[in-house]
């Protein structure tokens, strides 16, 4: 599904992400786990092009996607949820699902997004009440939805989340887990960057671990969770095996 | 005052305020796609004037104009392809000196096109002498014409934004242009259409005034400034609310004439927009909110 190969990016002089291999199967809730800055925000933003690639190169369904226009990484069938939801927050909830299928429109796809705005509304039935309402008015879990809702408008493969926890409740944190396996078993993939590690390499078939722009580790789930060194860094206080030594 | 005389003052208010308007609203259209302020807009009202009159000479009145304001749309276009596009990374004061450069650049060029004369569209309908008589008041027919296209122009723009999925994706834009970008709208076109349709708009603007204000290669310069403390009036980025704030400075300059000497009448707006500046400068329909969130 997703192929990355020694990708490197960044911002202006800063360079942030030193060469990055990684891929996706189709199918599959692949994570990335890693300390504040580390750089996962920024390799979601350039495979989303939203970041310039500087070298290296990003393969989607087999084709070289490289530095093309994001509007085109949408049309090949790749959404980003950004971190933060970055919703329209002056526009209804039913407009900022409308403009996630913004280019389904554009091919006449107006039927398809009806029955998708359908579909989200039935996976969340609290934004069918909100509808009317302004984004931005929206408490925080809510808006979540609204981000992960307009990514979903035009039926993409690959979903990329970049933290859909973050700022959130317990308990809605889970309900957005059950959401991001659901969309797994309805078949679409998912590459998601989480800080709640714990949580998401519960849901995760695979993870890898990033430190300052490399990825430093891979492997399946169970053995991150595992792994003495990511429980270590990544895994916090929940785990008293390590507190209590 | 007598009550006619009032109406007339209110008249020739509406009709100066209705041309502010029309800047206003331009401005507006540019700045929310781009945060940009367009001190070019006075031009396209005068581009407009002049290419419907050039094409008036051997046109029926509504081609010409339609003409008019398509040419001016497409030098809009241009406008933001080859200068705006360039020099967005540019500071907001930046941006400032571009646009003027631009509007130096347009106004020199009218001059070279048509010289310094004076020039007025035909009336729409009738001629100068003729009057239709409203509540007593006379007043000519073409005042009617600038409230009616004014009147479809704000309806259009509300229906355009409000429920066109263009016009929803040029308010994305203004909103949140890295999640547009996310969405897979080409913000790159959406801040094109924005200068094609704040130079239409001007133009268009520029044609039903022209019988009765003249059509002049500098009067953009006087219109950009006023466009512009309306525009401040208003609160940036609120279209509906910059016709409101044209017509209001219009009024308030018309009956100004009537109790100071005439040379006072740009004292006056330049007041008020200090004033607007200092008290409230989110604009007298703005929110505060709004404002703080904007980079001037
Ligand atoms: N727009 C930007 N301009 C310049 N530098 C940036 C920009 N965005 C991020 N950076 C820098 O790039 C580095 C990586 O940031 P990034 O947001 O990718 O990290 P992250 O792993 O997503 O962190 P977090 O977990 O806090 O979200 C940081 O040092 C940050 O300061
Ligand atoms: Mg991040």
């Amino acid at each position: 599904m997703l192929k990355i190969r020694n990708l490197e990016s960044g911002y202006d002089k800063l360079k942030v992400l030193k060469g990055i291999s990684l891929h996706v199967n189709s199918g599959e809730i692949v994570t990335i786990i890693g300390a504040n800055g580390a750089g996962k925000t920024t390799l979601l933003n350039t495979i989303a092009s939203i970041v310039k690639a500087a070298d290296g190169e990003i393969i989607l369904n087999g084709t070289d996607v490289t530095g093309i226009t994001p509007d085109r990484i949408v049309k090949n069938g790749c959404v980003l949820v950004p971190e933060g939801r970055q919703l329209f927050p002056a526009m209804t909830v039913r407009e900022n699902l409308i403009l996630g299928a913004y280019t389904l429109f554009r091919k006449k796809g107006k039927k398809t997004a009806k029955e998708n705005i359908k579909n989200i509304y039935s996976m969340f039935p609290i934004l069918k009440d909100r509808e009317r309402q302004l984004a931005g008015t929206l408490s925080g879990g809510e808006q979540q939805m609204v981000a992960i809702g307009r990514a979903l408008m035009t039926g993409p493969e690959l979903l990329l989340m970049d933290e859909p926890s973050m700022g959130l409740a317990p308990i809605i944190v889970k309900n957005i887990f059950r959401v991001v396996e659901s969309l797994r078993d309805q078949g679409k993939t998912i590459l998601i960057v989480e800080q709640n590690a714990r949580a998401v390499l519960e849901i995760a078939d695979r993870g890898y671990v990033m430190e300052t722009g490399s990825l430093v580790m891979e492997g399946n789930a169970e053995d991150l969770l595992d792994n003495n060194d990511v429980k270590r860094a990544y895994l916090g206080r929940d785990y008293k095996e390590f507190t209590d030594k | 005052m007598s009550g006619e005389q009032t109406l007339q003052y209110i008249f020739a208010g509406i009709t100066v305020g209705s041309i502010y308007a029309f800047v206003a609203i331009g401005y507006n259209i540019i700045y929310n796609a781009t945060g940009i302020i367009n001190f070019a807009q006075g031009e396209f009202v005068m581009l407009g004037g002049m290419i419907a009159y050039t094409f008036s000479g051997f046109m029926p009145l509504l081609p010409a104009v339609v003409l008019a304001v398509l040419i001016t749309s497409a030098v809009g276009s241009v406008i933001e392809s080859v200068f705006i596009r360039r020099m967005r990374k540019t500071s907001v004061l930046g941006m400032i000196v571009v646009t003027i450069g631009i509007s130096i650049l347009l106004r020199e060029a009218a001059l070279y096109i048509w010289d310094e004369q004076i020039r007025a569209l035909r009336f729409f309908t009738g001629s100068e002498i003729s009057s239709v008589s409203i509540l007593g008041a006379r007043i000519s027919p073409q005042v009617l014409w600038i409230l009616g296209i004014t009147t479809i122009i704000v309806a259009g723009l509300f229906l355009f934004f409000k429920f066109t999925l263009t016009g929803q994706a040029m308010r994305a834009c203004s909103e949140n242009l890295r999640a547009a970008k996310l969405c897979g709208i080409r913000t790159d076109s959406m801040v094109n259409l924005s200068f094609m349709l704040s130079a239409g708009i001007g133009a268009l603007g520029g044609c039903v005034v022209s019988p009765l204000t003249q059509t002049h290669y500098a009067m953009g310069t006087d219109l950009a400034i006023k466009g512009f403390i309306v525009a401040i009036l208003g609160g940036l980025g609120n279209a509906i609310a910059a016709v409101a704030a044209g017509l209001l400075l219009g009024l308030i300059e018309s009956f100004s004439i009537s109790i100071l000497p005439m040379a006072y009448k740009d004292v006056i707006s330049i007041i008020i927009l200090l004033i607007i500046l200092v008290v409230k400068p989110s604009g007298i329909f703005g929110s505060r909110q709004a404002s703080s969130m904007k980079d001037y």
